[in-house]
């Protein structure tokens, strides 16, 4: 009996030598316990090394394997085969991002929002180490938790058509850490983090379209958290225009 | 620090204009945003027939009837699935908007989208009640 095979076919760009991507297809062995990576991995290791791609944990962790499979934004170390065998399986990089080679794209525009949105804790004076740790109820942690399971893999920029239209915007996954840090009953940063987050190319860029959340691997839910940061924002503004020192003590 | 590759050597994707057809999700996002643009034109029919309706009795009549021409039969049914379309799908996005807690608990997005819709169909049924017995 001869051997069971799938067809990949996988976006090639080759600096210097590719004016734009073109798919590369490739014939391999199928497994049905493999994913997209194993079979990229394959190819890498038996077909053709000049192959590149980000890979790293294998197990939905990491969310560096992030890439297009069949049009939509995956894991491909979650993606199986077998959800797709007999048909071939495309694989392109993540859209919306530029290609730096091959199946790699170029994170550096993400990673800039990310930083810009201070996704981190912030207290307006640091007790001594010798008071002890932020208690927090469990309460307190539910009201963020599902926001704190971001990856950073960034499948949810390749599924919002806003970020693809206008680079500015600062995207669902940074917004959705934001938030995640303004509702932490630990954090003090709120009004810091508020000049990005209130401005054009923050939440009001968003236009709702969700599928940010329906791509998430790890249900963060980043337009749940988009349109929960606008109502914040719509409620400090009001209340700046009707509180002395805008509701600040 | 973030290393930044050469600009150059980058390959930068172009967005095409019928993205929105790509995916059912995108082409029922722009249907949605779309229906804005019929629910816009009915105000602007509602505010005309409210003037005309404050210039006589006869002026209200005579609008109205211009209303029953085919087209504009055609116009309100469109309008109409539109806005309840429009109307399901924000009642829906509410549900993401609001998160309702209880301590720990927190209430399933099904309950508060069925209580916005359900408050909705009462109050359009008071309305239409309302509008036939008076």
């Amino acid at each position: 009996m001869s051997e069971e095979t799938i067809t990949l076919n996988v976006t090639r760009f080759r600096p210097g030598q590719d004016s734009e991507p073109v798919l590369q297809s490739y014939t391999i062995p199928y497994r049905k316990d493999w994913v997209v990576l194993d079979a990229l991995n394959h190819i890498k290791d038996w077909v053709d090394q000049t192959l590149s791609y980000r890979w790293s944990c294998r197990m939905g962790v990491c969310g560096s394997c992030g890439m297009m499979v069949n049009g939509e934004p995956k894991l491909t170390c979650s993606a199986f085969l077998r959800e797709y065998y007999p048909n071939p399986v495309t694989v392109e990089p993540l859209v919306n991002f530029p290609v730096m080679r091959d199946l790699v794209v170029d994170m550096s525009d993400f990673m800039d929002k990310l930083k810009s949105v201070k996704p981190w804790l912030i207290r307006e004076e640091e007790k001594p180490v010798s008071e002890g740790e932020y208690l927090q109820s469990p309460a307190q942690l539910g009201v963020y938790k599902q926001f704190s399971l971001c990856i950073n893999c960034m499948l949810c920029y390749a599924a919002c058509p806003v970020y693809g239209l206008e680079p500015d915007f600062i995207g669902p996954a940074a917004l959705a850490l934001a938030h995640r840090y303004n509702e932490d009953s630990r954090d003090q940063g709120k009004e810091q983090r508020r000049e990005v987050i209130a401005s054009n190319e923050g939440t009001w860029d968003c236009t709702f379209v969700g599928e940010c959340s329906v791509v998430c691997p790890k249900h963060v839910d980043p337009a749940a958290a988009i349109q929960r940061l606008k109502v914040d924002n719509t409620k400090s503004w009001i209340k700046s225009l009707l509180l002395p020192k805008g509701g600040r003590a | 620090m973030i290393n930044r590759p050469d600009k150059a050597k980058l390959y930068y994707p172009h967005m095409p204009a019928t993205w929105w057809l790509r995916k059912r999700s995108y082409f029922m996002f722009m249907l949605r945003e779309f229906t804005s643009v019929f629910i816009a034109i009915y105000l602007v029919v509602f505010l005309i027939s409210l003037y005309r309706l404050g210039q006589s009795e006869a002026a209200y009549a005579a609008f109205v009837d211009g209303l029953r021409s085919p087209g504009w039969l055609a116009f309100h049914w469109v309008a109409l699935l539109f806005a309840i379309y429009h109307s399901v799908t924000w009642f829906l996005s509410s549900a993401v908007v609001l998160s309702l807690r209880l301590g720990t608990w927190e209430a399933p997005r099904w309950l508060v989208a069925g209580a916005h819709i359900g408050g909705w169909l009462v109050v359009s049924v008071a309305i239409l009640i309302l509008y036939t017995v008076l």
